[in-house]
């Protein structure tokens, strides 16, 4: 659990071996009911670095940012600022102890000026009142330090996104000047302003601020880190500095080698693939694009085939998937369903035409936690006939059992609430709330995230009988082997464009994606 | 059985009655007077009416995550439009009179049940925005109707609805039995009510699951209003006249309280319609309780907002978390899910 | 319509308040035209003598709304205030010296009490002051179901007191406490960091947290100051009507509610102006005016015009902020 032997070489040679850390985390645990987010996990950040805190979903990236920050408080390990154990109990107090956040979404208050947002708890007064000359002046003068032109009497919501997260890091430096966690500042942005807050990064790094720095742009770990800290399963995976790894090598190092002990899927189907990939596609984007989330792209999905998605998290795979499903609108682009052009500007149109959507926020999105496995199972279908034409109770039964003990549904009893079965019995319910609606086309985002081997395996047989039968598959996991194992195709995103699709031949591996991944190789 | 989801509401609903026998030995007799049914009991059947209906209403809006303030008002107006056309028609005892009389309300009531469902399914106005401001407006325009006086008719049709009886029995208790009847079968046999319950417990998933939310959400807030148009109906020709002032006054309020009694949750989801006329039932039973063992009967409203502050309070999950952080650790996590895993799924009435 | 949209998106705190004044202005003026003796500084002045409870109310519920809260208490805890100044004077001969702070102590204390409640538990704002409401009204029935006329000298000599101003005015002292009140918040809400805390709140519960402002206490706050507000509106009542009545002030929460969104505060928190309430206020004084000098137009037309003003200002709010959720 201990750190690669790297880690001390990379110390010596990047930041050298008589400074201290500024922020040192050694052993952090914590627990969630059932779930052990972060396992025993050491962070050491130095003055004057910008440190990537890197890792993919469930690496425990969030989690650690919410200890540091004090959100949730750790179940063990030690947490040291200056030399000094600190025991960080919330927001506030994180603050005061010298550790400032800005967080992907800006959490400064719209309807404020600039320069309140900038100061406000701590605004200049004279005789007990605020003193507004002196706090514009003071807003004014904390903004030029850093550089910036921004007009601090004009209300927030005025202000690009970009600009909010400016004003919300010059928030966080007044405050305290020693620690600042950016978390994904830039998903957002696009590259002009990446640019100004790098610039504003650098000044800050050159004043001895240190800066721990999340994001999944690869370009922008190289291009403005120091060093990186990895997290896998809520694992310290290493600590290095950044020139002594590769892209791809920090790309192998996020994912992982952790082959699952899954039953190994035939190949069998490959090759009847290839002869539906010659006909005509079910679905074709063409030049789908949105603005902020994904690049214009172009995808086919052939009758009977699976399409995987791969990149990582944040590079755009979900977004893709939302655009074919209606459940965000397209800027721009084309979408041909059996050859017809097709508007799919809601869910309902999408469904209209026999696609399915299975969401990667299953709770947030998919459950309705206090009805019953019966009635999350006949949803879809219901929502499709209308309330008229309601499924009578005997045929909701009927179809509750088959899909129960089609797919090994536990507890098997159709009335429990869906909210008290395990994470991969929901996934299962939500597939099967999909599956007795008969769809051309399902789409499947993370559908085993979060769930135990046994019904992984389980998902994963279904996805390939599925696709035998003529379903259209896109299937989209954080798990290369995953991807590679279901799909004929796979399409490789990065940093919110489709780089390439590569046929799965036969001859396509893992590494082969992660280079993808990494490098943006049209290969 | 205690885990039964209509169990507690039974149970109070049932407290409540057998104390009044100790101030009341004939709480429970039910005589037979002129062909028509007296007691206690009969009362605050009877009395309790008019609630059941806007509570029916309340809990449909309500397992929307919405909330509906302007019944009060829609009583107000849905009385004064009948009385109106019955008091200045020529014939005000005949049946066709009354039939316009009532047609009238309740087209009036559809039209402010869509401008409610409107403001909150398309132009997305917060629910208790969105229907304070027909709470405001509809006193107005019901004493408008009024001309600010108590109308007075007298009409034997139309006091069958409030204050007849068909069969022996009120026919008040008959309307309200029927209509909650049809509720149950319209939702329950339907899937309105699982699409309601769904757009309710999760908006989200929802809309990915293809449910199109906005005519549901009018279509609640168009029910709530006919029902509260009946309501009105009853009340007013229950004393005979119109009164835009004070029919249907607070009456929002206690349909809240009722549907909150019922089980119903205020963050939407699953309703009961058995729970919604229980707690309404509950609420009449403290009403006419208070009543006869000479309370001053303003006082109830004391207990009611206790009441809704207790039920509130248990509905919370930071009470809940709160609670049991208090308690011992050594007991094992609590499961709040688990308790209603084996609840049954009632069919409306 | 994007631009025009663009336009109200820009300047969506002050364009409401513009239309309220403006609104204010042209009722004036075509009053004036219509009718006799309505052009007269009286006339204003009245609205001020006429509405001084309503506008220290209002100003209460401002600070709840901009927190992104509602308080439905306050016309119940209006009328308790009057119900227990008009007992404990009348019935137990207190002084009035000890009976006024009592009663605004009561005021402040059920406030903070629900703000506590609603902030603790998590429980919607509306919902808790709806029990409040109810509470205060059931207290006034245990106290009296009957009306007390107060005939307390203290009580009466102020209620009777008329200031004069140049040029033949007068007003009553509640005018000016209710004044001062206003200025009081203004301040509060422009130069004090609560004041500050409170629109941070509004604009976004989370960030406010997040940032380390004392959410907890700005949120109870502000529910002590709608009832310590309630309780002086209260009073200033009773200087008015010289009674305590369990039905006083019925319906008062909509007037207070559709006074502070006319004067231009948004329902959804964060933005709006203590001096537009004050406008408010006035349009809804000024409504009632007209309809008096009309003659032939009954009270209840107040309530239809204050519903549809309450309908357009809230679609103008739509319209300057957009639509909320997604």
């Amino acid at each position: 659990m201990a750190g690669p032997p790297t880690t001390d070489r990379s110390l010596t040679t990047e930041v050298g071996a008589d400074r201290r850390p500024v922020l040192e985390l050694r052993g952090v645990r914590k627990e969630f009911p059932g779930v052990v987010a972060l396992d025993g996990v050491d962070l050491r950040l130095f003055p004057g670095e910008v440190h990537a805190l890197m890792g993919e979903n469930g690496a425990g990236k969030s989690t650690l940012i919410k200890v540091l920050t004090g959100v949730h408080p750790s179940d063990g390990g030690s947490v040291t600022l200056a030399g000094e154990d600190v025991h960080i109990s919330g927001p506030l107090q994180a603050q005061q102890t010298g550790i400032s956040t800005v967080y992907q979404e800006v959490n400064l208050c719209p309807n404020l000026s600039v320069a309140e947002n900038i100061l406000i708890g701590r605004e200049p007064r004279r005789f007990g009142m605020i003193h507004w000359p002196e706090l514009r002046r003071r807003a004014r003068e904390l903004v030029r330090d850093l550089d910036l032109d921004i007009d601090v009497s004009a209300p927030l919501s005025s202000c690009s996104l970009a600009v909010q997260q400016l004003v919300a890091i010059v928030r966080a430096v007044d405050i305290s000047a020693k620690v600042l966690i950016l978390d994904e500042p830039t998903s957002s942005l696009d590259r002009d302003e990446v640019r100004q807050l790098f610039t504003v990064m650098g000044r800050l790094r050159d004043q001895g601020v240190a800066i721990l720095f999340v994001t999944h742009f690869l370009d922008q770990v190289y291009d403005i880190c120091d060093r990186v800290t990895i997290l896998r399963n809520g694992r310290l995976e290493g600590e290095y500095a950044i020139g002594d790894l590769t892209r791809v090598q920090l790309v192998q190092r996020m994912i992982g080698g952790e082959l699952a002990e899954l039953d190994v899927l035939s190949d069998a189907s490959r090759a009847e693939a290839a002869e539906a990939a010659a006909g005509e596609p079910f679905l074709r984007a063409g030049a789908l694009a949105r603005r902020g989330s994904i690049a214009p792209f172009d995808l086919d999905i052939h009758v009977g085939e699976v399409v995987g998605l791969a990149g990582l998290l944040g590079s755009g795979r979900t977004e893709a998937a939302r655009l074919l499903f209606g459940a965000d609108q397209s800027d721009e682009g084309t979408i041909t369903v059996n050859g017809e052009p097709a508007a799919l500007r809601t869910p309902r149109a999408a469904i209209a035409h026999k696609i399915a959507f299975c969401s990667e926020n299953r709770k947030a999105e998919g459950l309705v936690g206090e009805l019953t496995v019966r009635e999350n199972l006949v949803l879809a279908l219901q929502a499709a006939r209308g309330w008229a034409r309601p499924l009578s109770r005997s045929k909701q039964d009927e179809l509750a059992r088959h899909w129960i003990s089609a797919l090994d549904i536990r507890p098997a009893s159709p009335e429990t609430q869906i909210r008290n079965l395990s994470g991969g019995n929901q996934q299962k319910v939500l597939l099967a709330r999909w599956l007795l609606t008969d769809p051309r086309l399902l789409i499947l985002d993370e559908p085993t995230r979060g769930i135990d081997v046994g019904a992984k395996a389980e998902i994963q047989k279904l996805v390939q009988r599925l696709s035998g039968e003529g379903m259209s598959v896109l299937f989209i996991s954080a798990e290369l082997e995953e991807v590679l194992r279901l799909s004929h195709r796979v399409g490789v995103l990065r940093d919110h464009r489709m780089v390439a699709t590569l046929t799965n031949d036969g001859t396509l591996t893992p590494e082969r994606i992660m280079a993808t991944i990494a490098t943006g190789a049209q290969k | 059985m205690t885990k039964h989801r209509l169990f507690w509401p039974a149970a109070v609903l049932l407290a409540l009655l057998l104390a009044n026998v100790a101030f009341n030995h004939d709480f429970f007799a039910i005589r037979v007077k002129e062909g028509h049914l007296y007691g206690s009991l009969i009362d605050i059947l009877q009395f309790g009416a008019p609630l059941v209906l806007v509570a029916l209403g309340m809990s449909l809006v309500i397992a929307t995550r919405g909330i509906d303030l302007s019944v009060g008002s829609t009583v107000a107006i849905s009385g004064a439009l009948a009385c109106e056309h019955i008091a200045t028609s020529a014939s005000p005892a005949a049946l066709s009179t009354v039939l316009e009389a009532v047609g009238i309300s309740l087209v009036v009531a559809l039209v402010l049940g869509l401008i409610n469902g409107l403001l909150v399914a398309r132009l997305d106005v917060q629910p208790i925005i969105a229907t304070l401001m027909l709470m405001v407006a509809g006193r107005g325009v019901a004493q408008l109707i009024t001309d600010g006086q108590i109308l007075t008719v007298s009409s034997a049709p139309y006091k069958l609805i409030g204050g007849g009886y068909w069969l022996t029995i009120p026919f008040a208790v008959i309307l309200a039995a029927v209509l909650v009847a049809l509720t149950g079968l319209l939702t329950r046999r339907t899937a309105l009510g699982l699409l309601i319950e769904s757009v309710g417990g999760n908006p989200t998933a929802s809309r990915l699951v293809g449910i199109r939310a906005t005519g549901l959400l009018t279509l609640v807030y168009v029910f709530s209003a006919l029902c509260a148009a009946v309501a009105g109906l009853m009340i007013s020709s229950n004393v005979s006249s119109a009164d835009g002032n004070n029919a249907g006054l607070w009456i929002e309020l206690d349909a809240i309280l009722a549907v909150v009694i019922g089980g119903g949750a205020l963050t939407g989801g699953r309703f009961s319609l058995g729970g919604t006329v229980l707690g309404a039932l509950i609420i009449q039973t403290l009403t006419t309780s208070v009543y006869s063992m000479g309370i001053p009967p303003e006082t109830t409203l004391v207990f009611k907002a206790l009441v809704v502050i207790a039920v509130c309070l248990v509905q919370s999950s930071a009470f809940r978390a709160k609670v049991n952080l208090r308690r011992p650790s050594s007991r094992p996590p609590l499961n709040p899910g688990r308790a209603r895993n084996v609840e049954k799924h009632e069919v409306g009435a | 319509m994007s631009t025009l949209t663009d336009t109200f998106r820009r300047n969506g705190a002050s364009i409401p308040l513009l239309v309220t004044a403006a609104l204010l202005v042209i009722m004036f003026a075509a009053g004036s035209v219509q009718y006799e003796g309505f052009f007269s500084g009286q006339v204003l002045v009245n609205l001020l003598i006429d509405n001084a409870f309503l506008l220290v109310v209002a100003i209460g519920m401002t600070f709840v709304i901009l927190t992104g809260g509602i308080d439905l208490s306050v016309g119940a805890m209006l009328a308790l205030s009057t119900m227990v100044a008009a007992w404990l004077v009348e019935q137990h001969n207190w002084p009035p010296l000890l009976v006024i702070p009592l009663v605004l102590l009561i005021g402040t204390a059920s406030g903070t009490l629900m703000g506590w409640i609603i902030h603790t538990f998590e429980i919607q704002p509306f919902i808790v002051t709806l029990a409040g409401m109810f509470l205060a009204r059931g207290l006034c029935y245990t106290i009296s179901t009957e009306s007390i006329s107060i005939t307390d000298p203290t009580f009466v000599s102020i209620a009777q007191t008329r200031l004069s101003l140049p040029g033949g005015l007068f007003i009553s002292p509640s005018v000016i406490i209710a004044l001062l009140v206003l200025l009081a918040a203004f301040i509060v809400l422009h130069r004090t960091r609560l004041g500050r805390n409170v629109y941070a709140l509004g604009g976004n519960e989370q960030s406010a947290l997040l940032m380390g402002l004392p959410v907890a206490r700005t949120k109870i706050a502000v529910y002590a100051i709608s009832g310590f507000c309630s309780a002086l509106g209260g009073v200033l009542l009773t200087f008015y009507m010289l009674s305590g009545y369990g039905l006083h002030a019925v319906g008062l929460e909509l007037d207070a509610i559709a006074a502070t969104v006319i004067g231009g505060t948004l329902l959804t928190g964060g933005s709006g102006f203590v001096l537009g309430t004050a406008l408010g206020v006035m349009v809804l004084g000024l409504i009632q005016t007209v309809i008096s000098f009309q003659g032939t137009l009954s009270s209840w037309w107040t309530r239809i015009v204050i519903g549809g003003l309450l309908l357009v200002f809230i679609l103008l709010q739509r319209l300057s902020t957009g639509r909320r959720r997604a």
